[in-house]
């Protein structure tokens, strides 16, 4: 690793100036290397070293969910309830980037935070971290991110609605801010009592009218519509919601606020692109990498390039933050999300985000 | 024709067109079976080879704060010597060869990893991966066949400088990762004409590995020693030493892949549209193995299994002594000739053929103990004669 960070600036001159030459000195000595490599075999979490966490422990919550104490390193800033973190973990030697809510309140004691997580059948990532992870093992993380959050002023009447694993995000915030409100209520959906993660708190936030708690158990009761909810709760109107969920439900929500003309009182989160359109493929270069790839018009080009063993930048992987976006030097892509194309001609460096974009055509991306 | 069906015995007379297409399919498989299964083992044994270097180089630098006192430093220069072998070999070449890169790992990925070697990494895996591992023992266009500055072949016409061959191929060793940087550059080529010596990418590139050098030097021959405050010699020394010892191995472990006796080179024209079977085919003629316990293929960078390696350059190194009996059962069933031996007989026939192919092409062989006088007479006669006298003595002999 020969790159050179920048250093942030010391206050005090003479103080940063002594700094700087410290390291240069450090870096003469351990060239090829960086003083960082070095002192990543002793304290992977320091200050100043890249953020990692380090998993404290694995608790199970239901039969397919399970809540993972992660200690941050040093230079880990709090985060606002409802907010999500992006975490690199190897599973079979890979590096994964997934991103989970924070379920934890702020300030613990340990300095930990906990993100919960919902085993999905086939999820690579999701089973290992519930079933495989194990305390001691060292995570990459990003800084905790994301706007499903509480703004500044504060609703009289508050509703979460939640599904599955959707109620991580809410919890983040029922823990951190639920004695701040006091007319919530909570309508949650999972497929049995058991398989209601946090059931149990819930309950009890409930026992203790904190909350009104609405529990659908979808086994029996079928799965939750907007026009049920509406009965459910019939002053939603004069509610702001946030829900989170799978995408179905989700987009049924955000129909019938739009229909109703409250669409602004209505927050959601997704944890999945939902995939609109998919279309031809082709080849994709990587001209500094002196790579090419063909890829099928379903498959984003981050994964595709990943699969092939690129070093791809990336974020969400859903088209929200901006991290993956590098630039079409020629060819055509198409959002997976919306089927709309993108084309480019030479010179042109379009930016374009990799993780919602599949090849249209023969791709050159400046990478 | 190729150098190869050009010989009495080649060694390829006896397979069909649909025996080299079968071995294609075989290899792909057996690749494909190793891609497969690569996993969390593998992962962690490049973590610990990485971990275990690091604490040796840092160690072993400790120690050698106090290299005025004799134990110390030979403690620490073994250590160095280790530290920069294990760098280069088992991680620096391995890495550079994107056989770590699906691990994602941005810290262990052919793309931003830098090595302790005058050469800068770019333009290494240029020269290495794409010219030598797609050209492999292609004369003219291999430059690790002799460096374009050996007689690698009796086909290269002898001429009086390649006495010398022996002396080069020694200096070579002991400064290799400087002779390396050269060839990556291509400062022969380059540095011929005065059209080529100003073109802006090669002035680039030669900067870039001045700065390199720079870096290089700096730190082993002017902060470590600096640091060690008395013993500023000794550790001068130590590193010298180090660097010395690495350059020896490495060059020792390259020249036993594709040098010594029985291993095939071929003509340019040869590989015209060459198939995958074929490409298998030169990749498991040209190469040669080294038999030896676990810690010495280690130390080798697993280029002890170099016929693998040129089969599969991008399979993880730890994984080649699994597939290397299946190969061999290849090599049988097909009657081709596997070339393993031990490190000092490799070591062995590779300098021998570098001394055969210093003498003009026959001499060493025809030359017994009776009749020295004889043939030292004739070598003096084509060293001092013009093109004319060798052509007729060559002919004569």
């Amino acid at each position: 690793m020969t790159a050179t960070v920048s250093r942030p600036s010391s206050a005090r001159p003479v103080l940063g100036k002594l700094r700087d030459r410290v390291v240069k000195v450090a870096e003469l000595v351990t060239t090829p290397l960086l003083p960082a490599d070095y002192l990543d075999l002793v304290d992977p979490l320091r200050s100043g070293a890249a953020l990692r966490g380090r998993i404290e422990e694995v608790r199970p919550e239901t039969r397919d969910a399970a809540t993972i104490v992660i200690r941050p390193g040093r230079d880990w800033l709090p985060h606002t309830p409802g907010q999500y973190v992006r975490i690199g973990i190897d599973v079979d030697g890979v590096r994964q980037w997934r991103a989970y809510s924070i379920t934890s309140v702020l300030g613990r004691a340990d300095g930990c935070f906990t993100i919960t997580v919902k085993a999905i059948p086939g999820g690579k990532v999701s089973n290992h971290l519930v079933r495989r992870a194990r305390s001691g093992t060292i995570v990459q993380l990003d800084q905790a991110t994301g706007d499903f959050v509480l703004p500044a002023q504060r609703p009289e009447k508050c509703l979460f609605v939640t599904a599955g694993s959707g109620v991580t995000p809410v919890m983040g915030i029922l823990r951190n801010h639920v004695a701040e409100h006091d007319d919530v209520v909570v309508v949650h959906s999972a497929p049995t009592a058991e398989d209601v993660i946090f059931g149990a708190e819930l309950r009890e936030l409930a026992r203790t009218g904190q909350i009104r708690l609405v529990e659908r158990h979808t086994e029996t009761a079928g799965l939750l519509d907007a026009a049920a909810l509406a009965e459910l709760v019939p002053d939603l109107a004069e509610r702001s919601t946030w829900a989170c969920g799978p995408v179905g439900m989700l987009e049924a929500l955000e129909e019938h606020w739009a229909a109703a003309g409250i669409a602004e009182q209505l927050y959601t989160e997704r944890f999945r692109p939902r995939v609109l359109v998919t279309g031809e493929g082709g080849t994709v270069s990587f001209a500094r990498s002196s790579r090419s790839l063909e890829v099928d018009g379903a498959t984003p080009i981050l994964d595709a390039a990943e699969e092939a063993g690129l070093l791809m930048p990336s974020g969400c992987r859903m088209g929200i933050c901006y991290g993956c976006v590098l630039p079409l030097r020629e060819g055509a892509v198409r959002d997976l999300r919306t089927g709309e194309v993108t084309t480019a001609a030479p010179g042109d460096g379009v930016l374009i985000q990799t993780c919602i974009s599949a090849a249209a055509g023969a791709c050159d991306i400046d990478h | 024709m190729t150098v190869l069906q050009k010989k009495s015995d080649n060694p390829i007379a006896h397979l069909t067109e649909a025996d080299i297409e079968s071995i294609g399919l075989e290899l792909d498989a057996l690749r494909q079976g190793v891609m497969d299964s690569r996993g969390d083992a593998d992962a962690a044994y490049i973590r610990r080879v990485i971990d275990v270097q690091r604490k040796l180089e840092l160690g072993s630098r400790a120690v050698l704060l106090f290299s005025k006192f004799p134990p110390a430093w030979v403690l620490g220069t073994m250590g160095l010597s280790v530290a920069k072998i294990l760098e280069n070999m088992e991680i620096g070449h391995n890495i550079l060869h994107g056989q770590w890169d699906w691990m994602r790992d941005p810290k262990i990925h052919s793309t931003t990893w830098e090595w302790d070697m005058a050469s800068p990494s770019e333009q290494w895996k240029h020269s290495h991966n794409i010219l030598h591992h797609t050209y492999t023992n292609v004369i003219g266009k291999d430059n690790d066949l002799g460096y374009g500055i050996m007689r690698v072949d009796e086909d290269q016409k002898w001429v009086p400088l390649y006495l010398l061959q022996p002396v080069w191929n020694f200096v070579n060793a002991c400064f290799f990762e400087y002779g390396i940087a050269a060839y990556d550059l291509e400062l022969g080529k380059n540095l011929a004409t005065a059209e080529r010596r100003k073109d802006p990418e090669f002035k680039a590139r030669g900067k870039a590995v001045l700065r390199k050098i720079r870096k290089q030097m700096t730190k082993d021959y002017v902060v470590h020693p600096l640091l060690s405050g008395p013993s500023f010699l000794p550790t001068l020394a130590a590193n010298f030493t180090a660097n010395v010892v690495r350059n020896l191995w490495s060059h020792s472990v390259i020249m036993c892949g594709h040098f010594p006796e029985g291993v095939e080179t071929f003509e340019k024209k040869s590989i015209d549209g060459e198939s995958r079977g074929e490409w298998y085919l030169r990749q498991m003629l040209g190469s040669a193995n080294i038999s030896g316990s676990k810690a010495m293929h280690i130390m080798t960078g697993n280029l002890s299994h170099q016929v693998e390696h040129h089969l599969f350059p991008d399979l993880p190194s730890n994984r080649y002594a699994e597939i290397a009996p299946k190969v061999k059962d290849l090599f049988d069933r097909y009657g081709l000739r596997y070339h393993s031996a031990s490190l000092p007989r490799q070591v062995g026939s590779a300098w021998h053929k570098v001394l055969r192919l210093s003498l003009p092409n026959g001499w060493l062989a025809q030359t017994t103990p009776a009749n020295v006088p004889a043939q030292v007479v004739k070598l003096y006669k084509m060293t001092t004669g013009g093109p004319k006298v060798r052509r007729q003595l060559q002919n004569a002999a």
